[in-house]
């Protein structure tokens, strides 16, 4: 079965992946995820039925340590980096109206 | 070319070591190499000549104090711009990183400072390490060194090239679906995808977190296994790292494969690989044979599976790790916006290229609600059913043999306008990422017009030593 992309999901997946897309960046974008999904549905010819998802090869549970800081402070480092800064703070556009 | 330049890593050392050249003088060397050829070839994306002679001023110093020695100790070495570098530009060849400068360096890059190797510069690669060929990089092309009007492979493209030119000793690269294996096989170098957890990942900027593992690309199997020596390493720091019984890889380099049970995939010899890489490969198998290997043909189920359970699973890890770009602690941040999230948007439109974007709407869509279970989960069943099929094929043999790409490397430009046509090239290396499985590309020739073709060994979980061995046996009857 052919995928089709609409323009509504292709406007959805925009806002998920915080990307904006000009109009024939869409286009190119709605043609490139239906070919892949085209592709990716091979995988549907396959039974799975009983069979756990695999999220890591090795059985890995959440590894756990005690909340102290062992590599001292590093902000000043950090904040070198900041496109924009303020004394010790990163400064970005207002995110709360009113 | 100075001829220390076509010494190996481990013939390096040992000079180094025995005082018939240091440190600065090897430096020096591969710098005059570099400024050679790297107009035309573009393997780095960050060189600074100065600091890079400072650093082996330092390194020969401790080593003249008698503070520093090992076998690479005083070895220049290359680093893919994806793993960070403390002080020293990171860009993943990605414009959104174009600035920023790590606080810190990856565990594998503090591994191989501490034995006392040398860090030239960053190597060119597929932005994030999105793509096959290192043309998405945003700071251009890579030419393979054996033909310049070729693509080295990706996504490790600089890395592997800058060794096949001698424009380092050795260079570490990153895999998640091939990276190290398949450009290795372009350029003709030796490169290893180690098993997952066996090399620290902190430090190293995540593409396919399940999925990517660094490793070692060089000139020959003895420097694979002393690079894996030091960078391999238990790591608190990086959650996903595996506490290995031994971390001993050069104990492997023997000669001698007598009785080793060789399996080869009829599936990976079928249509789509291309006769020469075939014939090429079957040769060297028969090399192995004929020093005692038990060779036999078997059926590896789900192969025409693996690249879409990957670019599913990969894709989707992508969009969750990218999602840190925002223009807002480090790196590129768009100059217009209008309000905070029309800065994200604007920043993530303009600092990535069309692959990564491509990339991380596919893995947005796959993770969307109402498409999770269909396409994301699907695949994690899929790759439980890909790794039992490995299981069941490393109950009858030690190694599995095929090639590493159906093709030798395509022409520059070819590639890219049919993203699922790159994807295919590689189906060979691509189900042991989703499996955790060790792979050794070793050259095994050339074609008709001179480019190398690679042989990729695999080898069972925590089974390196069987791959290394077989390939240094490989390497060291044909020499």
């Amino acid at each position: 079965m052919a995928n089709i992309i609409s323009d509504e999901t292709i406007e959805y997946v925009g806002i998920l992946a915080k990307l904006e897309l000009s109009s024939e960046e869409k286009e190119v974008a709605k043609k490139d995820l239906a070919d892949m999904l085209n592709y990716i549905d091979k995988l549907s010819e396959l039974d799975t039925t009983g069979v756990e998802p695999m999220s890591h090869v090795f059985s890995a549970g959440n590894v756990m340590r005690e909340d102290v800081v062992t590599n001292g402070d590093g902000s000043e480092d950090t904040l070198s980096n900041a496109p924009s800064r303020k004394d010790d703070t990163f400064i970005v556009p207002k995110t709360v109206e009113g | 070319m100075n001829e220390l330049c076509n010494l190996t890593a481990v013939e390096l050392g040992k000079k180094i070591a025995a005082g018939e050249t240091d440190a600065v003088a090897a430096m020096q060397a591969v710098i005059e190499n570099i400024e050679a050829k790297e107009d035309e070839l573009n393997c780095y994306v960050t060189f600074d000549k100065e600091a890079a002679l400072k650093r082996a001023k330092e390194v020969k110093k401790l080593m003249d104090e008698g503070k520093l020695s090992g076998p690479l100790a005083g070895v220049p070495v290359a680093i893919k711009d994806n793993m960070c570098t403390k002080g020293m530009l990171t860009t993943c060849s990605s414009k959104i990183l174009s600035n920023f400068v790590p606080t810190y360096s990856s565990e594998a890059v503090i591994n191989l400072e501490k034995a006392g190797a040398v860090i030239i510069g960053k190597t060119n690669m597929d932005e994030f390490a999105m793509g096959s060929t290192t043309e998405t990089s945003a700071y251009g092309v890579t030419k393979n060194p054996r033909n310049t009007e070729h693509v080295p492979g990706g996504s490790s493209g600089g890395s592997a090239a800058a060794v096949a030119a001698d424009e380092c000793f050795f260079a570490l690269g990153s895999d998640t679906g091939g990276s190290i294996r398949q450009p290795a096989s372009y350029c003709g170098v030796v490169g290893l995808k180690p098993t997952y957890g066996t090399v620290s990942r902190y430090g190293l900027i995540a593409y396919g977190s399940s999925l990517d593992q660094i490793g070692p690309l060089c000139k020959d199997v003895t420097d694979c296994a002393t690079i894996m020596d030091i960078i391999a390493s238990y790591d608190p720091k990086d959650s996903t790292s595996i506490k290995r019984e031994k971390y001993d890889f050069t104990s492997a380099l023997k000669e001698d494969v007598k009785g080793m049970k060789i399996g080869i995939p009829r599936t990976y010899f079928k249509e789509g690989l291309d006769g020469e890489v075939k014939d090429a490969v079957l040769k060297a198998v028969d090399v192995l044979k004929q020093r005692g290997a038990i060779v036999s043909e078997f059926d590896l189920d789900l192969v025409d599976y693996a690249i879409p359970t990957y670019y599913t699973i990969a894709d989707a890890e992508a969009s969750s790790n990218l999602e840190r770009f925002d223009g807002v602690k480090y790196g590129y941040r768009a100059k217009e916006y209008d309000g905070l999230h029309n800065m994200y948007k604007k920043t993530r439109s303009e600092g990535f290229g069309p692959e990564v974007k491509r990339r991380i709407m596919l893995g947005s869509f796959v993770l969307s609600s109402g498409y999770y279970d269909a396409y994301y989960l699907k695949a994690l069943k899929v790759k439980a059913l890909i790794k039992k099929a490995f299981d069941d094929a490393f109950t009858k043999y030690d190694v599995i043999i095929g090639p590493v790409a159906p093709t030798t490397a395509p022409k520059l430009g070819a590639s890219l306008s049919d993203p699922i046509k790159m994807y295919l090239s590689d189906i060979y290396t691509i189900s042991l990422n989703l499996a955790g499985l060790p792979g050794l590309s070793i050259p095994v020739g050339k074609d008709k017009s001179g480019l190398p073709i690679g042989m990729q060994l695999i080898g069972d979980c925590f089974k390196e030593d069987n791959i290394i061995r077989a390939g240094y046996t490989y390497e060291q009857a044909v020499k």
